[in-house]
């Protein structure tokens, strides 16, 4: 029997061998071809007037032409997109946009200033969730016919509402001012829904690629768009794999059969810095991690205890750690790198001081609290962290993690007492996040500013909604980034949040895979320039 | 001599008994699929999860999620939504996906055949090499075959197969470079083959894109072996199990005085009635590679219904969810009216 089993395990390993050799591939990808793994399970939709995911605000910057914008070469400069030059009235308060000639969109029809309007009233008219980001300018479904529009060759914006120039423009840099080909779209309306059916699932943009194919939980395949403004790009196709697990995405790159892998964990890049065939590009991210405290809440609302909640936080000690390479510290409501960055980091950990704000606040032996978070790495290591800190000062923290989809209705909720989560910008103005952040014009229960950081947390000060209703304005530049230091100086020492990590992504890439530009927003990455 | 008479009453009896039985398997049928539907659909909506925000992001202002709470239908009493949901799947249906912006039935033409794919290689490893490895492993009790399959049985049963897919991944494409990695083929190929039936291997052969076929099997390969080793050990475990029981029986020891060949004895007697409990056996275990591979297709990327509803589960999408559960349903169901059937055939028994 030993000499059967010995003899038919003899044959199964050749077999398998065999077998397996036969059908081994080799690991490299086309030259022309650039592949990237990446968690893409939170595309819903690629229409640029709904597009409001990470993963789907990064393909649509690369589809579609803005009518401002961020290029890949400068990531700092905002210039024109499809507008090649603009004008400001006297007042600020409208701005006519030159298109620039000899556009085409990926149809080959030619891009005009129709276009732009179109795609401005559809954005308004269709009302999905980022349609805040302009309709915060005064525009509704009834008067935006009348505030943006044609204007001979030029398409003219007008605003309502007291905004700097300077805002409106950088707003009109988001995904939502992507120019969208109107004769391609509205040739796939059905039932007056503007192509909103279509364009979920397909493009019809002047970007450097189109969209070839989505399939949810799959890949994304761009097609490069060979007649682009700014000259062919580098590859002629760029496919978007969906590897959810990361070690999967880890033994692909080393392999070679991808080019870049995104969602790798600390420990993986660390893993491949020593590998000759790869790089580790690490790019800042506009990501604030931030722990926020519910002001209706007995204990919390003490503006002492927070401030003391501040200096309970390990913020060395985790980015020393296991935050090394994925967060860097940052204590301000608006991120580094960006203009109007406030780079001031003036807490520590400093249990003695803490116990002190805590006795003054009438807490002098701590009280029991709970912190809700995700259960996605790293927000239970971090409140992991944040829970042994506050014990030290005799505060005793219960963790609860949850999915977003979970967690975020008991925040919008008001639910929460310690809540630790992640904000990213919309838009590259400091308004995107303070407006958030600082401004509360109506903490009523029943008002429901469900969008708004600061109702969510029950906190509203009047001289900070001045604060930001005058940063917002403000035309001088200076003079509103001074504002802008000002009320972050001011949330950092009297506010409910405790600002502590801006993210980094570190994305590995292959030896000879050359300019990937990853900016600081989640849709301002670009794969144009990409040669290998 | 029957009469005419007689005879037409007894095709009568035959016939009201098996328009009883197709009634009675009907009524079974409707039954499993409302329970199914109403537990699932119940589920999905007393949850936490808000599938509101799955739409519309969680910095949305109220108005907007106001407006799309009512655009779902989410308003209304919950027996008012399931009752509007079990009107449109009889219309055939499934409603539209959040994740994917597709009809479901359009995704689940998508994702199934992947798994169905997937699944019954695996299925097919674990039936052909798990069946004889149980019959070898009873014939031989106690011997080192029987022990080595005791073991490869435990291991396969109680390794998990996500841990077990992560180092065949590592050893098999990582090191050894004997299969090619994550993902039903490598990704440059998508799109060159016209999809007919959804499964890769006949599309790609049905096209002559043979070096695509070629690559869809070492994709293959990998996966499927993992999920077969986990049919496989159970399947071995119960053929032994069920072949060891049979052994005792007398009418074997009747068959060896008649003089038998061993051969005989355990594939002609032995095995023909363990067959019965195999179908079973089999009929489940393919059953539950169909919808519980989710952790094999998350480890290799399969685009597969596991992973669809899993995914959708975690997001809120409660119409992917429910339609991949109708549609793991119906292959529960149906793979149990496959396996009475073959009882049927195998077994005489089962015929009255």
């Amino acid at each position: 029997m030993n000499k059967i089993l010995k003899q038919t395990l003899e044959c199964v390993i050749a077999l398998t061998a065999t077998l397996s050799l036969s059908f081994a591939v080799n690991a490299e990808t086309p030259k022309n071809t650039f592949i990237m793994a990446k968690d893409i399970s939170d595309i819903i939709t690629l229409d640029p007037a709904e597009v409001f995911e990470f993963t789907g605000g990064e393909m649509i910057a690369n589809i579609y032409d803005r009518l401002m914008m961020y290029e890949p070469e400068d990531l700092t400069t905002l210039v024109g997109g499809v507008a090649e030059s603009w004008e400001t009235s006297s007042d600020g308060k409208s701005i006519t946009f030159s298109i620039r000639p000899e556009m085409t969109f990926h149809s080959g029809n030619t891009v005009t200033a129709e276009d732009v309007v179109f795609s401005l009233r559809r954005v308004v008219k269709l009302n999905k969730t980022p349609s805040f980001i302009i309709t915060q300018f005064g525009w509704n479904a009834d008067n935006v016919d009348e505030l943006v529009v044609l204007d001979g060759d030029k398409a003219k914006i007008t605003i309502t509402e007291e905004f700097s120039p300077a805002l409106v423009l950088n707003a009109l840099s988001a995904g939502i001012a992507s120019i969208v080909d109107k004769d391609e779209v509205m040739a796939h309306e059905v039932d007056g829904d503007m192509g909103y059916g279509w364009l979920k699932s397909n493009s019809a943009g002047s970007g450097a690629f189109s969209l070839q194919t989505w399939k949810a939980n799959e890949l994304v395949s761009l097609k490069a768009n060979s007649s682009y403004r700014h000259g062919s790009p580098g590859v002629e196709r760029v496919i978007v794999q969906h590897v959810a697990e990361p070690s999967a995405q880890r033994l692909l790159v080393e392999k070679g059969d991808i080019d870049l892998a995104r969602n790798l964990t600390p420990d993986q890049v660390d893993g491949l810095s020593g590998n000759n065939d790869l790089k580790v590009q690490s790019d800042p991210k506009g990501a604030l991690m931030y722990m926020a405290a519910n002001a209706a809440d007995p204990i919390l609302g003490n503006p002492k205890v927070a401030l003391a909640l501040r200096y309970l936080v390990d913020y060395e000690g985790m980015t020393n750690s296991f935050l090394k390479g994925q967060y860097n510290i940052h204590q301000a409501a608006w991120p580094s790198g960006l203009w109007g960055a406030y780079n001031e980091t003036p807490f520590s950990l400093d249990i003695g001081k803490a116990k002190t704000l805590l006795t003054e606040a009438g807490y002098p032996n701590g009280f029991e609290i709970r912190i809700d978070t995700l259960n996605a790495s790293p927000f239970p290591e971090v409140a992991q962290s944040i829970q042994a800190t506050l014990a030290q000062a005799g505060i005793t923290a219960s963790i609860t993690t949850a999915e977003g989809k979970t967690l975020w209705p008991m925040y919008r909720a008001r639910k929460h007492q310690l809540i630790l989560a992640r904000w990213s910008p919309d838009y590259t103005d400091p308004h995107s996040n303070l407006d958030a952040f600082a401004r509360n014009p109506d903490n009523r229960p029943e008002a429901k500013l469900t969008g708004v950081l600061a109702w969510r947390n029950a906190w509203q000060k009047d001289e900070m909604n001045a604060m930001v209703d005058a940063a917002r304005n403000e035309i001088d530049l200076d003079t509103r980034e001074k504002l802008y230091h000002e009320i972050q100086s001011s949330l950092q020492m009297d506010s409910p949040y405790v600002i502590m990590f801006q993210q980094t992504e570190a994305s590995v890439l292959r030896k000879d895979v050359n300019d990937y530009v990853s900016g600081s927003l989640f849709d301002l990455i670009f794969y144009r320039n990409i040669n290998k | 001599m029957v009469s005419t008479k007689s005879i037409a009453s007894q095709n009568f009896a035959a016939l009201s008994r098996k328009l009883r039985a197709f009634s009675s398997v009907v009524v079974t049928l409707l039954l499993t699929f409302i329970g199914l539907t109403a537990i699932t659909f119940t589920i999905g909506r007393v949850m936490p999860a808000d599938p509101v925000l799955a739409v519309i992001g969680d910095r949305a202002p109220q108005a907007a999620y106001e407006r799309v709470f009512k655009e779902m239908g989410l308003d209304k009493p919950i027996y008012e939504q399931y009752f509007r949901y079990l009107g449109e799947l009889s219309r055939g249906d499934l409603g539209t996906s959040i994740m994917t912006s597709q009809p479901v039935s359009e995704d689940i033409k998508r994702f199934f055949p992947a798994t169905l794919e997937l699944s019954t290689i695996a299925t097919l490893i674990g039936v052909l090499l798990g069946i004889p490895m149980g019959v070898l492993a009873a014939v031989n009790q106690g011997h080192l075959l029987d022990h080595f399959v005791r073991i490869f049985g435990l291991i396969g049963y109680s390794v998990p197969v996500f841990w077990l897919g992560m180092v065949g991944l590592l050893v098999f494409y990582g090191k050894l470079d004997w299969v090619a990695g994550p993902g039903r083929i490598d990704v440059y190929y998508d799109g060159i083959v016209k999809t007919v039936t959804g499964f890769i291997l006949i599309d790609s052969a049905l096209a002559k894109e043979w070096d695509i076929f070629h690559n869809a099997v070492s994709h293959l390969l990998l996966p499927s072996v993992i999920l077969g080793s986990f049919a496989l050990a159970y399947i071995a475990r119960m053929t032994r199990s069920f072949m060891l029981d049979q052994m005792k029986e007398e009418y074997i020891l009747t068959a060896r005085v008649k003089g038998a060949s061993e051969v005989s004895v355990i594939w002609r007697h032995a095995f023909r009635n363990v067959l019965v409990q195999l179908i079973t056996i089999v009929g489940l275990t393919y059953a539950s590679l169909l919808e519980g591979s989710v952790l094999t297709e998350t480890v290799f990327s399969w685009p597969g219904i596991g992973q669809y509803i899993t995914t959708s589960l975690f997001n809120a999408d409660m119409n992917a969810v429910l339609g991949g559960t109708v549609v793991v349903g119906t292959c529960f169901v149906a793979v149990n009216m496959i396996s009475d059937l073959l009882y049927k055939i195998v077994d005489p028994r089962a015929r009255s």
